[in-house]
């Protein structure tokens, strides 16, 4: 029983982790960018809807709120590609790479200066309300998590496999002059796919804050996102998914099971042994590579 | 603007170009041993530490600027070596026997995480490196027998034949130490790129597989670049450490390592100076925020710094990615050529992206 209790809430928070994957793989499947401020962007989303929702702000109802927070998000998302990361179109990936992680910094700082460090709590509909279902206290914010989960994630995988916006994506990640040539709106793309990043990271980070609570340093939970990308390989979005569970159910049975100290290095301790046994990740899609 | 005439194969790779280059580093290195004469304590302190952190991105630069090989996690051998020298020098070992150590220590643990790392580029280095970064954090805390644990552990003054050097007894000797270990490493470090190995960095920096076909052998120059770059931050761990005086893991977390990444692309990637620049501003930024509060009475706001440090690099990425150092550049041929400079000078070239996936 204590085990399927684990396995629950391992699930709900490897869902998190997942979605926040998710927006990682989006934009690297899409621009061939890795934006390490996502997890910054899932902070701001969080703060966003709070400020919507919360009744020592705006306090509006959940769901309007929510839809408002994803929109401003996605906002926030395309403005950045706009202004920011479109300057470095076509230079090396590292340089995108410095530059999300300071936009990360600066994300947080305003965080910091306008919701300030203390911890908050959102104010969901379904915080605190279990169901029990065979003897197991399910939360209604772990069915929400998981539902939203699962319907993201077949979204995602249907846009990029059928629609021509989703193709036009994949042209524009795998090849900038050609997917010109053939037409493609590339700029236009990427501020879309930056949006849609941003919108799903807000989801991810209204999951997140549905569980417990946030401050401007929620954004350091990215890196566990990294490690759920890394393991299901950059570039698969079934993969991030996966990656995602498997770092959120082994985290709360490694601090169940393992000494302190050691448990909560058990998601690194993963990743870098899949990026020993398969550099490239579980659903690996780099073969080789050309000069 | 001068010409050179190059009558010699060794007018490629001379330390400096001609003497006027030459006189003009011995200048800046007589400005700054006379220094610690015009600082007070306080400020001698922070040109200290200055010091200290272009040390560690020379170490750091040696790897991401001219091996190509981005660290997210170089505050974990910046550990190794605070922890080594604390260690050694609370055993009685002297300076001259135990800095060394904790360099070759520092340089150990980074030839033996090169092993793995070999078989990852690009951003899954990154990433990689970032998770041994943070679990370096936690088996600091773990290996409690040797490093102090959550508690930390401190160091004692430097013991060299003659003398002993402490940071707040002997401010101006600690000083000129970190400033002969910062000019020795980059004496050395410019050595090292104008000799065959330095070469090969660069050489994989700019394509693996081309380096590869020409010869270099990947494995045994990536591990060495490692070594390098892992033993010299190593060094400035050393000097970290005694610089704190007493220290433990929070002292080298994961935002640490961001830190001395951010530092040397503010600096310019692929420079030495860019070390220095990038050190510099990390050192003097904090103390201009502080001026500039006192100036118009802003409300202590957490976090400004790094907020302002972070702003700025995003400027400067956008508008000029080779960093300070670039900019320098830029300035002195505009000099040298007045008034023959012409605006597309440094113009960019644009190239397009092609993935590296195939699916």
């Amino acid at each position: 029983m204590e085990f399927a209790q684990l396995l629950l809430g391992g699930i709900a928070t490897g869902c998190v982790y997942g979605l926040v994957a998710l927006g990682f793989v989006l934009i690297y499947k899409a621009t061939e960018a890795v934006n390490f401020a996502q997890g910054d962007m899932m902070m701001l989303g969080a703060f966003f809807t709070l400020q919507c929702v919360n009744a020592d702000y705006w306090g509006l109802p959940f769901w309007p709120g929510l839809a408002l927070a994803v929109l401003a998000t996605a906002g926030v998302g395309y403005l950045l590609e706009a202004f920011v990361i479109r300057r470095l179109f076509g230079q090396p990936q590292f340089a995108v790479v410095i530059l999300t992680i300071a936009i990360g910094f600066v994300l947080r700082f305003l965080a910091g200066f306008v919701w300030g460090h203390e911890l908050l709590t959102l104010e969901t509909p379904f915080a605190g309300r279990n169901l029990s279902l065979f003897g197991l206290a399910i939360g209604l914010d772990e069915v929400f998590v998981v539902a939203m989960t699962v319907a993201f994630t077949s979204a995602l995988y249907f846009f990029f496999a059928r629609t021509r916006l989703g193709m036009a994506m994949q042209a524009s990640s795998q090849n900038q002059l050609a997917a010109y040539y053939m037409g493609v709106p590339v700029k236009r793309i990427h501020g879309l796919v930056w949006a849609l990043s941003g919108a799903i990271s807000t989801v991810a980070g209204v999951m997140f804050a549905a569980r417990g609570s946030i401050d401007p340093s929620l954004g350091l939970l990215g890196i566990k996102a990294f490690a759920a990308a890394i393991i299901g390989g950059f570039g698969s979005l079934p993969g991030a998914l996966a990656g995602g569970l498997i770092v959120g159910v082994v985290e709360p049975f490694a601090s169940r099971y393992i000494p302190a100290g050691i448990s909560q290095m058990m998601p690194y301790a993963i990743m870098l042994l899949v990026l020993l046994l398969r550099p490239n990740g579980l659903f690996a899609q780099i073969q080789r590579k050309k000069v | 603007m001068r010409i050179h005439q190059k009558t010699s194969y060794d007018d490629d790779i001379n330390l400096f170009k001609d003497r006027y280059q030459a006189f003009w580093y011995a200048l800046l290195v007589a400005a700054a041993v006379a220094l610690p004469l015009l600082l007070d304590a306080y400020r001698l302190g922070e040109a200290t530490l200055v010091l200290i952190w272009a040390v560690a991105g020379m170490g750091l630069m040696i790897l991401a600027g001219h091996t190509g090989q981005a660290s997210l996690g170089h505050a974990a051998f910046l550990a190794c070596g605070a922890y080594m020298e604390a260690w050694l020098n609370n055993r009685g070992v002297p300076f001259l026997l135990s800095f060394p150590a904790a360099g070759l220590f520092a340089g150990a643990v980074g030839a033996a995480i090169a092993v793995p790392a070999m078989r990852m580029s690009g951003i899954y280095l990154a990433i990689a490196t970032l998770a041994m970064g943070i679990v370096a954090e936690d088996a600091i805390v773990l290996l409690e027998d040797y490093t102090g644990g959550v508690g930390g552990t401190s160091v004692a003054a430097i013991r060299l034949p003659g003398m002993e050097i402490d940071r707040f007894a002997t401010p101006r000797a600690f000083y000129w130490l970190c400033l002969a270990v910062a000019v020795l490493v980059a004496l050395g470090y410019r050595n090292l790129l104008r000799s065959p190995t330095g070469r090969a960095f660069v050489a994989i920096r700019d394509s693996e597989v081309s380096a590869k076909a020409m010869g270099i052998n990947i494995t045994r120059y990536k591990t060495l670049s490692f070594f390098i770059s892992c033993a010299v931050t190593g060094l400035a761990g050393a000097l970290f450490g005694h610089y704190l005086g007493a220290f433990n893991y929070e002292a080298f977390l994961i935002t640490v390592s961001i830190q001395m990444l951010l530092m040397i692309v503010v600096g310019g990637m692929g420079s030495i100076h860019g070390a220095f620049f990038g050190a510099i501003v990390v050192g003097v930024l904090p103390q201009l925020i502080t001026a500039a509060r006192q100036q118009i009475t802003l409300h202590a706001v957490p976090g400004l710094d790094t907020g302002i440090f972070a702003a700025l690099l995003i400027a400067m990425i956008v508008i000029e990615p080779l960093g300070l150092y670039g900019q320098w550049v830029k300035a002195r041929i505009w000099l040298e050529l007045f008034p023959l400079a012409r605006r597309d000078l440094f113009r960019r070239q644009r190239s397009y992206l092609k993935t590296e996936r195939l699916k």
